[in-house]
């Protein structure tokens, strides 16, 4: 079974909160090895996670 | 026995600070307001739990947080809120092909660290918080500000988890997009 980037990018963001699934987390290696998109959606979605600490951390 | 006037105006210094991280999270100014007034207030009240800290203003926060938590919580009870709509969210289906793969594959943001630095970044990422409709950013402001976990934040927004990552999912494609036109796509 493959997974699509709409897929991937799902549980990408799941991954951030919850702890996936072994099955899981080999499909969404599967796919990150071929896909470029989905390889920059997800640096990008764990950039936003320290943008919004980075954030409350300003004064 | 009142507390010190000193340690009462290091925690008054603090005020804008903290008006400004509950207005990230609660979106409402008088909400705000009203969570950092009984933040103050508990941290006057409980000066001596305050007694060889290292940080004031982390101890503050993690007050500040508490009350901001109660809030959300009687939001979620508000039956005035208005149901949640898809107002404001990307069209995933225009994010994607109908086989599921991007419609336009996402540019890469060369150094996103180095927007950390800038002041104005801040000011483009707190302008896509805004435009998200406000139950999800209240559940990805819970998520990533708060840094509360997803049964926590299922529980106070009295959704399902399934409901939460979905929620979670929205904001983050949404920012990723909206920061990719105000911010990275620009520079």
């Amino acid at each position: 079974m493959m997974l699509s980037c709409r897929e991937t990018t799902r549980l990408v963001s799941q991954g951030l909160d919850r702890e996936l699934a072994f099955g899981e987390r080999v499909l969404v290696r599967v796919h990150l090895a071929y896909c470029l998109g989905c390889r920059r959606a997800r640096r990008q979605m764990r950039f936003l996670r320290r943008a919004v600490r980075a954030l409350s951390a300003r004064t | 026995m009142p507390p010190p006037a000193d340690f009462r105006s290091q925690i008054e210094a603090l005020r804008p600070y903290l008006l400004r991280f509950a207005t990230l999270q609660l979106r409402d100014a008088a909400a705000a307001e009203d969570a950092v007034q009984e933040a103050l207030l508990a941290a006057l009240a409980g000066e001596a739990g305050f007694a060889g800290r290292a940080n004031l203003r982390t101890w503050l926060t993690g007050i500040l947080k508490h009350k901001i938590v109660d809030a959300v919580r009687r939001q979620a009870r508000e039956p005035a809120l208005p149901p949640e709509t898809e107002d404001g969210l990307p069209d995933f289906d225009a994010l994607f092909e109908t086989n599921g793969h991007w419609a336009e594959r996402p540019a890469p943001w060369g150094d996103p660290d180095g927007a950390l630095e800038q002041q104005q970044f801040f000011r483009a990422l707190e302008m896509c918080l805004e435009r998200l409709p406000a139950r999800t950013a209240q559940a990805f402001m819970m998520r990533e500000h708060l840094g509360l976990d997803t049964p926590e934040i299922c529980k106070e927004l009295e959704v399902t988890p399934t409901h939460c990552w979905v929620m979670l999912y929205r904001a983050r494609m949404t920012l990723r997009e909206c920061l990719q036109q105000t911010w990275f796509g620009k520079q």
